[in-house]
């Protein structure tokens, strides 16, 4: 291998190194993605289900 | 972190990537080859930055630690450890580009013989034990005091890795900065400094990204947890 081959080589992986953990963020901003999409679900799922069946909240307040 | 702080990441990423382009530009094409060492010499301007952005992030880390155990503030905890983190991912960086110089320089990819290899190594080695310490406890106050007691004490070895060149006098690796100053020419000292101000940035805009996303990634968990 020559000096100019070891110098890029150096190079090289420093510029790997940045390249994989981009890759590794942008696997956890996907991954995070889609754990907010599925909470954002969940919210929509129970608020929808409050609204459709309001019946212990009305009897909390009957007791009260 | 503040809404305000996560804001400037972009620019500053923009920031690190102009100062990254012109560092390669200046150390591979620009500033004269080395009379001594030849072209193997240019490593040196990615070398020692990143071996410098590695001790920074070991002193961020402990400082971190230090005001965890001080001020109890749990956020110090996830700061310590992100910048740990950063620093051993520099750490190996430095381990493996310095090998790379060696082996175009000395014909050998490791020395033994040599304190400041082996020193950096410990050092490298001791801050991949943290890691082994910390996912070994539950996540918790004990976990975040262990791992700040551990890390203050990782940071003695910073300084003895550090001067070792210093304190020895039969080594073969190179001595840059002395008592008198940088021995180099101004072009290369210059090279020098932008190649340094360009990876200590990107190891700051790494640090700030690596801890939005574990920031928000607690705060999800939380907000499921919060969710019946």
């Amino acid at each position: 291998m020559s000096q100019g081959q070891y110098v890029a080589a150096a190079y090289g992986v420093v510029f790997a190194f940045v390249l994989v953990y981009v890759a590794i963020i942008a696997a956890k901003l996907v991954r995070l993605q889609r754990e907010t999409a599925e909470l954002l679900e969940l919210v929509r799922r129970k608020d929808a289900a409050t609204r459709r069946d309001p019946a212990p909240v009305v009897e909390a307040r009957s007791e009260a | 972190m503040s809404t305000s702080a996560i804001r400037s990441v972009p620019g500053l990423a923009l920031l690190t990537a102009g100062l990254m382009g012109s560092a390669l530009v200046l150390a591979l094409i620009v500033v004269p080859e080395d009379a001594d060492q030849g072209i193997s010499q240019r490593i040196f301007y990615i070398h020692v930055p990143i071996a410098l952005t590695a001790y920074f992030c070991f002193g961020l880390g402990a400082w971190k630690a230090l005001l965890l155990l001080w001020r109890g503030e749990e956020r110090h905890d996830l700061e310590s450890y992100v910048a740990i983190h950063q620093g051993t991912i520099f750490g190996a960086l430095t381990l493996i580009t310095g090998s790379i110089w060696a082996k175009a320089s000395w014909g050998r990819w490791w020395l033994w013989s040599e304190d400041q290899l082996v020193l950096f190594l410990v050092l490298f080695l001791f801050y991949c034990a943290y890691f082994m310490l910390r996912f070994s406890l539950e996540d918790g106050p004990r976990r975040a005091r262990s791992s700040a007691v551990y890390a203050l004490f990782g940071v003695v070895l910073i300084p003895v890795s550090f001067l070792a060149i210093r304190l020895a006098e039969d080594l073969i690796h190179p001595t840059v900065f002395t008592r008198d100053g940088p021995q180099m020419s101004g072009s290369m000292f210059a090279t020098f400094c932008v190649a340094w101000g360009a990876v200590t940035l990107l190891a700051y805009v790494l640090y700030r990204v690596e801890l939005a996303g574990k920031r928000l990634d607690a705060d999800l968990r939380d907000l499921r947890e919060a969710l019946p």
